[in-house]
């Protein structure tokens, strides 16, 4: 064939090689693009969430001293509590609005072109309602001058953080220009200063109007219960269910039956297991509503499936050899299983139930189902005082619920939750990775 | 007594059988354990077993029946026609039991003595104000009827519980004595414990049974009633998506399905290509330096949450297409849209491709691809005339599986895909799916009466049944295609 045609220099590449060549560098350019897009779409997402999340662990505060009046407050002048919570809480509003401009005066600091209403907009909501819960709880402090310190509201904070500019502020008819050059003159008087926001960890959620006073107290918590909760269940279960299927299930059609059902029940969507929550534990068995107790079952026949697999598959690591030796000796079969085959797999057993609850931590629609959508602002109680019962949320639906409210000031705290849920994931991760390097044999 | 405290009670005879069956162990064997037929710590166990299991099992069988026989006993209360319709007599038991234990509440802070809650009439005063002033919130003021009921429902669980208690002790008791009686030298106990622990770990392997009969069981009686109130022709085949909480609804599938696949088609043809030229590229070409570092990092986007994947949608992608894609070319000026749900799934899939791929990839043996090359094929004609027709079973497989966990996602659509069934070509319309929509029926509300949220269970039926299909398919295609290499 090619013998026949004149000779070639086989130092030149003909043709059909050249393109062969080309083809072969293309093909491996597409793989490198194929990479190189899917690692830059984590980078632009995981820096697009930081970058908008971080600023949820900062927050700005004001502090200026007060005083409790008695004839705004006690007006009957007889520190009863009763009859002081008459006052309500748009009573401590004026109080402390009242206070503000007073403070102002008194420092000199001018403000002109804001008026009463502008000038109460730099006080949150939330301000007042603490000041009234810690006068009823203390009502000798009546008369007291105290200083008092708050959030300021989104707005003026969202300033300090880039999200408010004077551009913004033009066409925002909740802010104008002057408010910003008064939140600049406090801060350079020291009444506003800018902070690590530590009541993001512990506050519970709030409503629409005050963002700044939003936490993830009670969605922590409820998270940590759920978790609680399913690795008590998952855990024993799992491992039983693994070990009958390893170790002592006959080969027929009902083991065969088991073993589809859970490779089929690892791929049904999550949000079936939420339809199956919601028409057994809450509607059949009438489990309260939002509670962490039933987001746990949920996710404990979600994550049952995969930790059954990881089990086998720990199980199945450790080697026949020991298991013969153990009945070589005159174990039982279970003697055999509960004293050298388990405590073998158990570090295997436990990687694989951790990166399970981490997939369970970050799971969210099942729990939009069964309620955890819910606003709370109580905390649950204790773990023993039937806190399993008491609604609650969960950080991954905290997330969701914050994204859909209107105010962009929620933007920043559902990213910043978001960082806090990959901090969870991540130490779950790397806890998971350790027990691997440190337990793992080869046999 | 309370549940929890029975249950306190049962470990505590329990204990108490281990310590006595234990003791009579070593004490009939005059203290020389060999002669024992099982260890001690067995014959203790034994007794634990003896006195906890048959007790809790009791308490079990208890707890479960006993709300059937009270709401049955119910009916005299009630006019028989009331009754009969299933949704009113649920609603009907519902009011009872909050009545019931709105009283129980006062009885327990003081407010009523046990006398009062049971002698109280609707003709003095008004029972709501009675109980909402302890805390307990009524809908509606309270019928003679359920007030009455409500107090007969107490005294009948007052009474359960009594012989709750007794039946179950006495269980305990006698199975204990039994265990004692039973323990001897020569006794098996091993055996019988292990017995009781196979049973266990048979128990435990059937949760995954008995979690897919209660999913197609609550989806399929909810549905059915759903077919009861909806004409279920209209349902698969209606063009319209009109739900309208006062009746009068129109719930056309149609247009979710649609909304679902055009999505999921998007997302595939994002992932497809990533993911499987990822595949190729850790698999053929990078080497084990390379390998160990973008692998994982191409795993991190799997364990990622997929709500972070939704507020990415919601706020970064959303946004971006619509400045720069669709609006400029006017096709649509929504942040949500079906490109947009698209995308973002596409990527959520490409480590579920990549490394179902890989794996398969990696499964060809290296003879193949060095017969290959011997015959002067290059690394890139190698893979495509040699190494995915090899693998090609298994591909369709994990790409079918992705198709599955696309139609499946919820968060993502719900954060990025808008609310708005229609049936439309145009991929920056926002559009719907499933899941959005059994979210959106569902949430907040578990009155199931009306075919407004008795059509999420017939939505996620469906779901189910196509995701189930689809991964049996998957299946069927990996096996009946897989080529056996020696």
């Amino acid at each position: 064939m090619t013998d026949a045609t004149a000779p070639k220099s086989l130092l030149a590449q003909d043709v059909r090689t050249r393109r062969r060549n080309a083809a072969e560098a293309r093909f491996q350019a597409y793989g490198i693009v194929a990479i190189s897009i899917s690692l830059g779409m984590l980078a632009i997402m995981l820096w697009t969430i930081f970058s908008d999340g971080v600023s949820a662990f900062r927050q700005t505060t004001f502090s200026f001293p007060v005083t409790l009046e008695a004839e705004r407050l006690d007006p009957k002048g007889n520190r009863i509590r009763d009859e002081m919570a008459k006052v309500t809480t748009i009573g401590y509003t004026n109080l402390l609005n009242a206070s503000f401009k007073a403070h102002l005066e008194a420092r000199g600091i001018p403000f002109e072109g804001v008026d009463d209403k502008a000038l109460a907009a730099f006080i949150s909501r939330d301000t007042p309602a603490r000041v009234r819960d810690m006068v009823l709880a203390d009502p000798a402090m009546i008369g007291q001058t105290v200083t008092v310190t708050g959030f300021t509201t989104g707005r003026i904070d969202g300033y300090f953080k880039g999200r408010v500019t004077r551009e913004t502020a033009a066409v925002d008819t909740n802010i104008s220009a002057a408010q910003l050059d008064l939140a600049d003159r406090l801060v350079d008087a020291g009444i506003m200063r800018t902070g690590f926001n530590w009541q993001f960890f512990t506050n519970p959620d709030a409503s629409d109007q005050r963002p700044e006073a939003s936490g993830l107290g009670v969605a922590i918590i409820g998270s940590a219960y759920m978790m609680i909760l399913v690795a008590l269940f998952v855990l024993p279960v799992g491992v039983a269910a693994s070990i009958y299927l390893e170790e002592f299930a006959p080969k027929n059609r009902w083991t065969d039956l088991i073993e589809v059902n859970i490779s089929n029940l690892a791929a049904v969507p999550s949000i079936v297991f939420g339809i199956l929550g919601l028409a057994v534990f809450i509607n059949f068995a009438a489990f309260p509503q939002s509670s962490p107790l039933v987001g746990a079952l949920v996710l404990t026949l979600m994550t049952l499936p995969t930790i059954i697999i990881a089990t086998r598959a720990a199980i199945r690591a450790v080697p026949p050899s020991i298991r013969d030796a153990a009945l070589g000796v005159g174990a039982s079969k279970m003697q055999m299983v509960f004293h050298h085959v388990l405590p073998l797999a158990a570090p295997g057993i436990l990687t694989g139930t951790i990166l399970g609850l981490a997939s369970a931590l970050g799971e969210t629609a099942p729990l939009l189902l069964i309620g955890m959508v819910a606003f709370v602002a109580n905390y649950p109680a204790g773990p023993f005082e039937g806190g399993f019962l008491d609604p609650a949320s969960a950080l991954p639906v905290q997330v969701y619920s914050w994204a859909s409210r209107a105010d962009p000031a929620f933007i920043e705290r559902s990213s910043g939750a978001i960082i806090v849920l990959l901090a969870f994931l991540l130490v779950m991760n790397i806890l998971a990775i350790v027990l691997r390097r440190r337990f793992e044999r080869r046999w | 007594m309370p549940v929890i405290i029975l249950i306190l009670a049962l470990l505590a005879i329990g204990v108490s059988g281990y310590i006595f069956c234990r003791y009579r162990a070593v004490a009939s064997a005059g203290g020389n354990t060999r002669t024992l037929h099982s260890l001690p710590g067995y014959h203790g166990w034994h007794g634990f077993i003896m006195g906890f299991l048959p007790g809790v099992a009791v308490l079990t069988l208890w707890l479960i029946a006993q709300p059937f026989v009270i709401e049955g006993n119910m009916g005299r209360f009630f006019d028989p026609a009331l009754f009969d319709s299933d949704a009113e007599r649920t609603l009907l038991m519902a009011d009872v039991r909050r009545v019931a234990e709105g009283l129980d509440v006062a009885v327990a802070q003081g407010a009523l003595s046990e006398e009062q809650a049971r002698m109280i009439r609707t003709e003095f005063g008004s029972v709501r104000d009675r109980l909402a002033s302890v805390g307990v919130a009524l809908g509606a003021e309270v019928t003679p009827e359920v007030l009455e009921a409500a107090q007969s429902y107490r005294e009948q669980a007052a009474t359960g519980a009594l012989w709750r208690t007794i039946l179950t002790l006495g269980v305990a008791g006698v199975a204990l004595i039994a265990a004692i009686r039973l323990t001897r030298a020569d006794f098996r106990a091993r055996n019988r414990v292990e017995a009781v622990i196979l049973g266990l770990l048979i128990l435990a392997s059937t949760i995954a049974i008995l979690t897919t009969i209660g999913i197609v069981l609550s989806m399929l009686s909810e549905t059915i009633r759903f077919s009861t109130m909806y004409p279920i022709g209209d349902f698969f085949f209606g063009l319209t998506w009109q739900p309208n909480f006062q009746g009068d609804s129109d719930l056309g599938l149609l247009p979710l399905l649609w909304g679902t696949l055009y999505i999921s088609f998007v997302s595939m043809v994002v992932a497809v290509p990533l993911g499987l030229f990822t595949a190729i590229y850790l698999a053929e070409y990078a080497g084990p330096r390379v390998r160990a570092v973008v692998k994982p990092l191409i795993e991190v986007i799997a364990g990622i949450p997929t709500v972070v994947f939704g507020l990415f949608a919601l706020i970064t992608v959303g946004p971006l297409l619509r400045d720069w894609l669709a609006v400029p070319t006017g096709l649509g000026s929504s942040g949500s849209s079906v490109m947009t749900a698209g995308i973002v799934i596409g990527i959520l899939n490409i480590p579920f491709i990549s490394s179902l791929a890989d794996d398969i990839i990696n499964a060809v043996p290296q003879s193949l691809r060095d017969g290959s090359y011997g015959l002067g094929a290059t690394r890139s004609e190698t893979i495509r005339e040699v190494v995915l027709p090899a693998a090609l079973p298994g591909i369709v497989g994990a790409v079918l599986l992705a198709a599955s966990r696309a139609i499946g996602e919820t968060m993502i659509v719900t954060m990025g895909a808008g609310a708005a069934a229609k049936l439309d070509l145009n991929p920056f319309e926002a559009m719907t799916t499933i899941t959005v929509k059994i979210v959106s029926q569902l949430t907040g509300d578990t009155e199931f009466n009306s075919p407004e949220t008795l059509v999420a269970f017939a939505l996620g039926m469906t779901l189910f049944v196509i995701t189930l299909g689809l991964n049996v398919f998957a299946l069927y295609i990996v096996r009946k295609y897989r080529e056996q290499y020696e």
